[in-house]
């Protein structure tokens, strides 16, 4: 018990001291570096609860993917932190009050003794061969397929709304079509005309092919 | 292992069908080349027409749970979902009117809007938390990206800048209000919640915490002051078109997410949460009322008009019986109605460019147009409670309930503040029909606008004269419940 | 082996011998590991030298030999130069960030049975999830540099492989839905039906062994993906800034990262460590003998030699259209496959599907 406690605490350090680097810092690209880090040390700790499909799936998807496209966003635009910045000395008691108070108000609501832990007993620890994956699968496809299927209909929606939003042609610019380059075939891209040939007007007519005789008749 | 049977599919075959019809709907919007899109029009209103018919034949008012009890379907599921049907009927075609009229004509306005009809659906039969917040987030995704569609206007990406924001604020409240009580009570399924919570001791902060979020939650969402800043930007900055779906049929579903977590769910903790939504229907109702008069936007002041009926409907709701409900329904349905109508009447107004949304844009309307003026004058007299409009009935019926409960004074308050509001209805109506007309366009409009407008001002002309069919409806909705359950 | 390291550390403490035991199944790993880097390299110039009919390093050493050798020193003994501009954190961190995951995802790869470090429930998702972490290195590298041409190719070397881990995420669900299991040692074990090469999975799943084995390439940056590179457009991409040592890590963890895909499309797809021809008549017992490690390492370097076969071969794709393969072509296709795989498994296709898991 006594290496997972410390591993515990030692992960929700990293993961505090994190995200408080998320808002305290300057450099936003480091905030958003801050934030893969409180990803990471969360993801350790659904991993301490035996949670691995979880923990796995938010590095993939958060720290793999969603936080990789924020950096995008976050390197590409100018971000003054001056402008961001305005204002907040003169915010700062107002929201200095606002966090203690709701600290306050948590401190005295949250606590263990409140949620009547003693009712529910240790979480059973699981074998070797429990498969957190499996439960879960089990879980989603079963009991709570409605709410599944429900959120997949959500990403739709991302996706229909993001591409209605995004997705524009400007009259007048030109398009390349890769789908149509890529389909193309030799027989389309040189049309090979036959005719017959003509002599030209004020050029002398070649009496006989290069090579075989080696003086022009110029 | 509990695999989902028949029982199950049959019971949320209208979610089912009109989410599969809305995939549809998207790919033929997709491959359609029609600049009008009639088809994905057509598509759209065949959906809910075919939602429409899949209700009333398995309309009942037995309870079924299915999948695993986070679905419902019960009598207030079936009629919400009948409401929404109607209501996004009308909403789709005002607004295919108006994306005609300013020639922005694009297949997403009615692909999100089914989707989010599909959400007000979920809502209306969610009977366990996860299933009532992916709804709400189906819901108001669509919604957002439907604000933002007109994507080269700055006023309309602030509107959805705000909207999204607080948005996503108000789902982490809600989120965190259900975190605490389902570390309470153990339970998302809202029936087991409300078993716990009637177990527990009434004075348990944890349970109360957790209800204060929600209420925030809910508040945000329905635009209840103090959580309303951003309906009135948003009102004003999204296309009208959209203004008018999202300001009149979500209230529905807003309504259904009360009466689930709050009564279905929260129901023992009665006493916590009538105080809370008292506090947020008396200022809902002097704020809205007192900063609509202020008001230059037509659409801002319908936004502040839409607060203090927010306000009104949780009157309605604080009372706590099945009457007040019954009322409280009643006043939504109302509500949507009347607003359907007079943001139809602000669309036949609007030319191509031009959002004729300024007080001084509908003076002198009656030179112009005699008949909008008239419904315009029935949508406002309605909204101010005048009798024998519909809208007098919905107050009346609210404050009945209310007055029955014995908090007097919190409807003469009610009562008061519609006096106040009055103001700014009349007031319309006075620019309408005695102030000399500054705008001489002529007013045009394809005939099935002008029929609907039309019928949407007799329907409440006529309800108001005859309440009692739909003042019925609500009521046997709830009575009907109480005898299943009791 | 494990029983003689047990005895050399039993003076230990448990917590210690533990740790131990790990550092030292570590070390086993990644020293072949990096040999293999370095002669991988060295196998690039000779058999694209080869293929070009020219003959490659052969001054260094017999035939070349220590060409490796000799290119670690020389990297070794450069100076780092850092840009003044550059953000100077970042600049040294990103090499790291590259190369770390390259090396930390082969903790659950197998080479025998029961030959791998870390036997997880979820093996392949953790790879998965631990190889989506090298992009870090290249975004940032292209970042920290402050130069438009590092920014330019980190821009396209983020998109793309952000990109292609979808397919590739697809292809793999093929492989968990055949297999029924996230391990890698059970994804190999469900390929073993008794007929040899033929019951492994790339046969009923070709398209997407085709396409994993793509979007591998195109996840490493190789050419004909190695537009993140461009060294005729935009000089060398994401590492023109980079020297020395920081220049040679970056190349460390590309290579790492070749190795590893081969040993993921080995295991994933042709059986691993199993014999072609397990179960056949004549030929399967005539290669019993042939420890399984033999097999998984033939069938790797099968696969490299692909990656530098292509490199030879193909000229470098156009940006947009490597974002058509990736977004219209391979996605849908691994979204067909996978219904089809589905259906091949609920309707127990033999040989491979029905036996049991699936």
């Amino acid at each position: 018990m006594g290496i997972e406690k410390f591993l515990f605490y030692f992960f929700a350090a990293i993961l505090l001291v994190a995200a408080t680097l998320v808002i305290t810092v300057r450099n936003p690209v480091r905030a958003a570096l801050s934030l893969v880090l409180a990803f990471f040390a969360s993801a350790a700790l659904w991993m301490l609860l035996e949670a691995e499909f979880l923990a796995l799936v938010l590095v993939l998807v958060y720290v793999g993917a969603v936080m990789v496209l924020f950096l995008f966003v976050v390197m590409m635009i100018d971000i003054d932190l001056a402008q961001v910045k305005e204002g907040f000395s003169r915010m700062l008691p107002a929201g200095i009050a606002v966090a203690v108070g709701l600290v306050v108000v948590m401190a005295v609501v949250v606590g263990p003794e409140h949620f009547g832990l003693e009712g529910f007993g240790e979480v059973p620890r699981h074998g070797a061969d429990y498969n957190n994956t499996r439960e879960l699968g089990m879980a989603l496809f079963t009991t709570f397929v409605y709410p599944f299927e429900l959120a997949a209909l959500i990403l739709l929606v991302a996706i229909v709304a993001a591409i209605a939003l995004t997705l524009r042609r400007r009259p007048g610019t030109r398009h390349q079509n890769p789908a149509e380059q890529v389909a193309v075939n030799a027989a389309e891209r040189v049309r090979v005309v036959k005719m017959a040939a003509e002599p030209r007007d004020d050029a002398p007519v070649p009496t006989a092919e290069p090579g075989e005789s080696k003086e022009e008749p110029r | 292992m509990n695999l989902p049977g028949t029982q199950d599919y049959l019971a949320a075959l209208p979610e089912i069908v009109v989410a599969t019809l809305a995939c549809i709907v998207l790919l033929i919007d997709l491959w359609s080349n029609d600049r009008e899109r009639l088809l994905t029009w057509l598509a759209t209103q065949f959906t809910l027409l075919v939602g429409i018919v899949l209700i009333i034949v398995q309309l009942s008012t037995d309870v079924t749970y299915a999948f695993a009890g986070t679905y419902v379907k019960d009598i207030l599921s079936d009629v919400l979902k009948l409401f929404i049907f109607i209501g996004a009927g009308v909403a789709f075609l005002y607004m295919r009117e108006y994306l005609r009229i300013h020639n922005e004509m694009k297949g997403e306005y009615f692909t999100l809007g089914l989707f989010a009809v599909l959400g007000m659906m979920v809502l209306a039969s969610a009977s366990h938390m996860i299933t009532l917040y992916l709804g709400l987030e189906l819901l108001s995704l669509s919604l957002y990206a439907l604000v933002a569609m007109r994507r080269d206007s700055a006023q309309s990406a602030e509107a959805a800048m705000k909207y999204f924001m607080l948005g996503a604020i108000a789902s982490g409240m809600l989120l965190y209000g259900m975190s605490m009580i389902y570390g309470a009570t153990g339970s998302l399924d809202l029936r087991e919640v409300a078993d716990a919570v009637a177990q527990a001791r009434s004075d348990d902060l944890i349970l109360i915490f957790g209800l204060v979020f929600i209420v925030a939650g809910i508040a945000f969402k329905l635009g209840a002051v103090p959580f309303h800043m951003w309906a009135p930007d948003v009102y004003q900055g999204a296309p009208t078109a959209v203004t008018l779906f999202l300001a009149t049929v979500p209230k529905l579903a807003a309504f259904a997410m009360l009466m689930r977590l709050l009564v279905d769910g929260l129901g023992p903790l009665h006493d916590q949460w009538q105080g809370m939504l008292i506090i947020l229907a008396v200022l809902s109702m002097a704020i809205g009322n007192l900063v609509a008069i202020a008001q230059e936007n037509i659409r801002r002041m319908l936004a502040y008009s839409t607060i203090s009926h927010v306000g009104f409907l949780l009157l309605g709701v604080l009372s706590g019986t099945d009457q007040g409900y019954a009322a409280a329904l009643f006043y939504t349905v109302v509500y949507m109605i009347m607003g359907l109508g007079a943001f139809g009447v602000l669309v036949m107004l609007g030319r191509a460019g031009f959002e004729a949304d300024r007080l001084s844009d509908i003076k002198g309307l009656n030179q112009r147009s005699p008949w909008l003026a008239g419904v315009m004058l029935v949508m406002m007299f309605s909204m101010a409670g005048v009798p024998p409009f519909l809208g007098f009935w919905a107050k009346f019926a609210v404050l009945q309930e209310v007055v029955a409960v014995g908090l007097v004074w919190l409807a003469v308050a009610a009562v008061v503040f519609s006096i106040i509001g009055a103001f700014y209805y009349l007031r319309i109506v006075k620019l309408i029909y005695f102030d000399e007309a500054e705008e001489q366009a002529p007013i045009r409009g394809s005939s099935p606008m002008r029929v609907m407008v039309s019928s949407n001002g007799l329907v409440v002309l006529l309800f108001g004269l005859f309440p009692a069919p739909l003042l019925g409806i609500c009521i046997a909705v709830f009575t009907r419940i109480e005898l299943v359950i009791g | 082996m494990i029983e003689l390291a047990y005895t050399v550390t039993a003076w230990m403490p448990g917590w210690m011998q533990a740790i131990a035991i790990i550092l030292m199944k570590i070390s086993l790993l990644m020293m072949p590991l990096l040999l293999g880097v370095a002669y991988l390299t060295f196998a690039e110039r000779k058999i694209i030298g080869y293929m070009q009919v020219r003959v490659g390093p052969n001054r260094v050493g017999p035939r070349g030999w220590l060409q490796p050798i000799a290119d670690s020193l020389k990297l070794m003994f450069k100076e780092i130069v850092i840009p003044s501009s550059a953000n100077r954190f970042l600049f040294l961190l990103s090499p790291l960030l590259a190369f770390a995951p390259a090396l930390a995802a082969w903790a659950v790869i197998p080479f025998d049975d029961h030959l791998v470090i870390a036997d997880i429930n979820a093996g392949l998702l953790y790879v998965l999830a631990i190889t989506s972490l090298g992009v870090y290195g290249i975004i940032l590298a292209g970042w920290a540099s402050n130069s438009k041409y590092a920014f330019l190719g980190a821009i396209r070397s983020g998109a793309q492989m952000v990109s292609y881990e979808i397919a590739m995420g697809f292809a793999l669900v093929g492989v968990i839905m055949a297999a029924g299991s996230l391990n890698l040692g059970q994804i190999v074990q469900a390929q073993a039906t008794g007929l040899g090469l033929f019951s492994w999975f790339w046969l009923p799943l070709l398209p997407l062994f085709v396409i994993y084995f793509i979007s591998g390439v195109a996840e490493t940056n190789r050419a004909p993906f190695d537009v993140a590179e461009g060294e005729s457009e935009i000089v060398a991409g994401f590492h023109v800034d980079y020297s020395g040592m920081a220049f040679a890590v970056f190349f460390l963890a590309e290579y790492a990262n070749m190795i590893l895909i081969a040993a993921l499309a080995s295991l994933l797809f042709l059986g691993g460590w199993l014999s072609p021809f397990d179960g056949l008549p004549v030929l399967g017992p005539l290669f019993d003998w042939v420890p399984g490690i033999v097999w998984m390492l033939a069938k790797m370097s099968f696969f490299l030699l692909l990656f530098l076969w292509l490199r030879a071969t193909f000229p470098r794709y156009r940006y947009d259209q490597i974002m058509r393969l990736g977004w219209k072509v391979f996605i849908p296709l691994t979204l067909v496959w996978i219904m089809v795989t589905g259906v091949l498994v609920v309707g127990e296709v033999g040989p491979w599907f029905g036996h049991g898991e699936g």
